[in-house]
């Protein structure tokens, strides 16, 4: 069963090397594709249940012992995540191979998404800090890469600036690495995790600052954000999906790794965090509001929700990151069923701009039913699992007696509700504001493919289903906190037995 | 040594930031890859100090420089020489489309801005009608 560890990465980049040999053939490039996807998804499910059935599982690479070699480890945490993403990787493919676009166009598309794969499960595997830089480049240079494909001038333009930022931020991981390598004298988390206390305070606090800060440019964290609505929506649609629902929570998730499982609970920065999820929150919604462009105003949302998952996170409490990572879940499907919604408007009505479109409930009533869920969803409203999870955060909050961030995770789920709305009232009510979109509606060339509805309806189905799991999903979202907060039973099964005696002894000489 | 290499770290990542900041996107190249190195010389001096080259037979164990810096420094060297060479490749595609080689504002932030501006035209249009509608009621 530990074995199983290593194959959502090795699959996924088997799958992409065959396809570069394989890049004449269009449809063996997709059969691989489709392959290393699905089976990426039986792998993960089988390791959500194994690790369940609370057994951590620990591979070390190549057989090196702790901590010559590198570890992959995967708890509730990682399997959560793996199912999550590998569920939305697939999906989003199938949609991409609907829509025709980039996917047809270019060779190196399916090779590429399958980097990407294995470099987001790659992150959520990986139990050594060095490891989790070098799965954050595979997923970001296929990122890249996916961003400027077209190679038109908007790509360029934002590739430009999304490429750069994300390059200061790596040299900042780097930075951060060297100096907690000087201190500690390891980069493997577990081994970390029994080191950094020993460290003074100020020290500590430091390299806490310093994580944060480079995996918040990765999340969108307030104020390091500018840089994902401006590139995101200029991704081909399908791609936007995965980068909207998937990168923005790895970023998250290496955010809660590291802030449970590295700091004890006196260097963790719980009000510092109150604060930034507050200001994520509201910048998010208000910029979202002020967009004319429905990808646009999406992105600026996905900004505004990191701040929730972050407030779970920094309340520090069991109540708390059960809602985050209930949230993690829950936003990761949502969102990308939305990217995916709008990518199906952009095709109908030839346009995603708020004031040249409308009147699509008539024209196209299963994209209305389509957006509506989702949107219902996100913004919260009972039963869907939007309410569950800032029910949830909300409680948590409450429990801790955290007003002020409470009172604003409200006030911005009542913004959201405004963005949502105001997306169906000027997409799917009301009249096309440009009569050249009208005619295109009426065409026959505006037929959205079957397979990209279908995808998305998969996805948003997903969506729902989450509604009648929520309970279940819930109780292993406590469970999941539960280890977050005791790091010491990850440390153990990382590390082994055998280990502590033998730092024992290495102290000694 | 290794003060001399901490002023050198140290150098590389100020002049690198000022590089980045500029608006032309030949030297923000350049300041990249500047702080890029910096951030490398940082991981490389990280380990344990002097020592004669990890391999194992030619000395003793204990005279050996820490060879786990040296692994990941060469790791994220290759990665930083990647990403600088599709970097170079994304500046000179955007030098072909626009002969120009400053970073542009976004499109749709300036179209934002403007719909802002029209917004308050027509605010301080309306007000200056009411204060007209209030004065036509003195009289």
């Amino acid at each position: 069963m530990n074995s199983l560890v290593a194959l959502p990465v090795i699959l996924p980049l088997l799958g992409a090397a065959l396809g570069v040999i394989a890049a004449p053939y269009r449809w063996v490039q997709r059969a691989l594709a489709l392959t290393a996807l699905a089976a990426n998804v039986v792998i993960s499910i089988l390791l959500f249940i194994e690790v369940d059935g609370d057994e951590m599982l620990v591979m070390q690479a190549g057989g090196w012992k702790v901590p010559l070699g590198i570890t992959l480890a995967v708890d509730r945490l990682s399997a959560v995540m793996l199912v999550v993403s590998s569920l939305m990787m697939i999906s989003v493919l199938v949609y991409a191979i609907g829509q025709g676009a980039e996917e047809s166009r270019f060779a190196a598309f399916n090779p590429i998404y399958l980097v990407l794969a294995a470099g987001v499960s790659a992150s959520f595997v990986t139990g050594d800090l060095f490891n989790l830089f070098v799965a954050f480049e595979m997923m970001l240079v296929a990122s890249y890469v996916l961003l400027t494909l077209g190679g038109r001038p908007g790509q360029v333009r934002s590739g430009m600036s999304y490429v750069v930022i994300s390059l200061v931020a790596s040299t900042f991981f780097i930075t951060a690495l060297a100096l907690i390598y000087s201190a500690t004298g390891t980069v493997n988390m577990a081994e970390l995790s029994q080191r950094i206390p020993e460290l003074s305070s100020g020290v500590r606090v430091g390299f806490s600052l310093l994580l944060i800060l480079v995996f918040g440019i990765k999340a969108g964290l307030f104020p390091l954000f500018f840089w994902l609505p401006d590139s995101y929506p200029t991704a081909p649609g399908a791609i936007t999906a995965v980068f909207a629902g998937l990168l923005t929570k790895v970023g998250v998730y290496a955010i809660i790794r590291s802030q449970t499982l590295l700091f004890p609970p006196d260097a963790q920065q719980g009000s510092f965090l109150l604060v930034l999820a507050g200001l994520t929150m509201v910048v998010g919604v208000l910029g979202a509001l002020a967009q004319d462009d429905m990808r646009r105003m999406l992105s600026f949302h996905i900004i505004s929700h990191i701040g929730y998952m972050i407030f779970g996170l920094a309340l520090f409490t069991l109540a708390g990151i059960a809602g985050a990572v209930f949230y993690v879940v829950h936003h990761i499907v949502v969102k990308t069923a939305l990217f995916l919604v709008a990518g199906l408007v952009e095709r109908r009505a030839g346009s995603d701009r708020l004031s040249r479109i409308g009147g699509l409930v008539r024209s196209a009533p299963m994209i209305a039913v389509l957006f509506a869920l989702p949107a219902l969803s996100i913004a919260g409203l009972p039963p869907f699992s939007g309410f569950v999870g800032k029910f949830a955060l909300v409680g948590a909050g409450i429990e801790s007696d955290e007003w002020p961030i409470v009172a604003v995770s409200l006030l911005v789920s009542l913004l959201t509700m405004y963005v949502m709305v105001r997306i169906w009232s000027r997409v799917f009510w009301g009249e096309p504001g440009d009569p050249a979109i009208a005619e295109w509606i009426e065409s026959d060339e505006s037929r959205v493919p079957r397979l990209m509805t279908g995808a998305t309806t998969v996805v948003v189905a997903m969506s729902v289903a989450l509604i009648v799991f929520a309970g279940p999903l819930y109780d292993y979202a406590r469970r999941t906190a539960e280890d977050l907060l005791a790091p010491d039973r990850y440390v153990e099964t990382v590390l082994g037995d055998d280990h502590s005696d033998e730092t024992a002894k290495g102290d000694d000489g | 040594m290794s003060v001399l290499l901490a002023f050198a770290a140290a150098f590389l990542f100020a002049s690198g930031t000022y590089l980045l900041l500029q608006r032309r996107l030949s030297r923000i190249l350049i300041g990249v890859g500047l702080i890029g190195h910096g951030s490398n010389l940082v991981l490389l001096t990280s380990g344990t100090g002097r020592g004669v080259a990890p391999i194992i037979g030619t000395a003793d164990p204990s005279e050996f420089a820490d060879p786990v810096p040296q692994a990941l420094a060469l790791t994220s060297i290759v990665i930083t020489f990647g990403v600088t060479a599709f970097l170079l490749a994304l500046g000179y595609r955007s030098w072909r489309i626009t002969h120009d080689d400053v970073v542009e504002d976004d499109v749709e932030d300036r179209y934002i801005g403007r719909r802002a501006e029209a917004d308050q035209v027509v605010e301080e249009e309306e007000l200056a009608e009411r204060e007209q509608a209030v004065e036509e009621d003195r009289r």
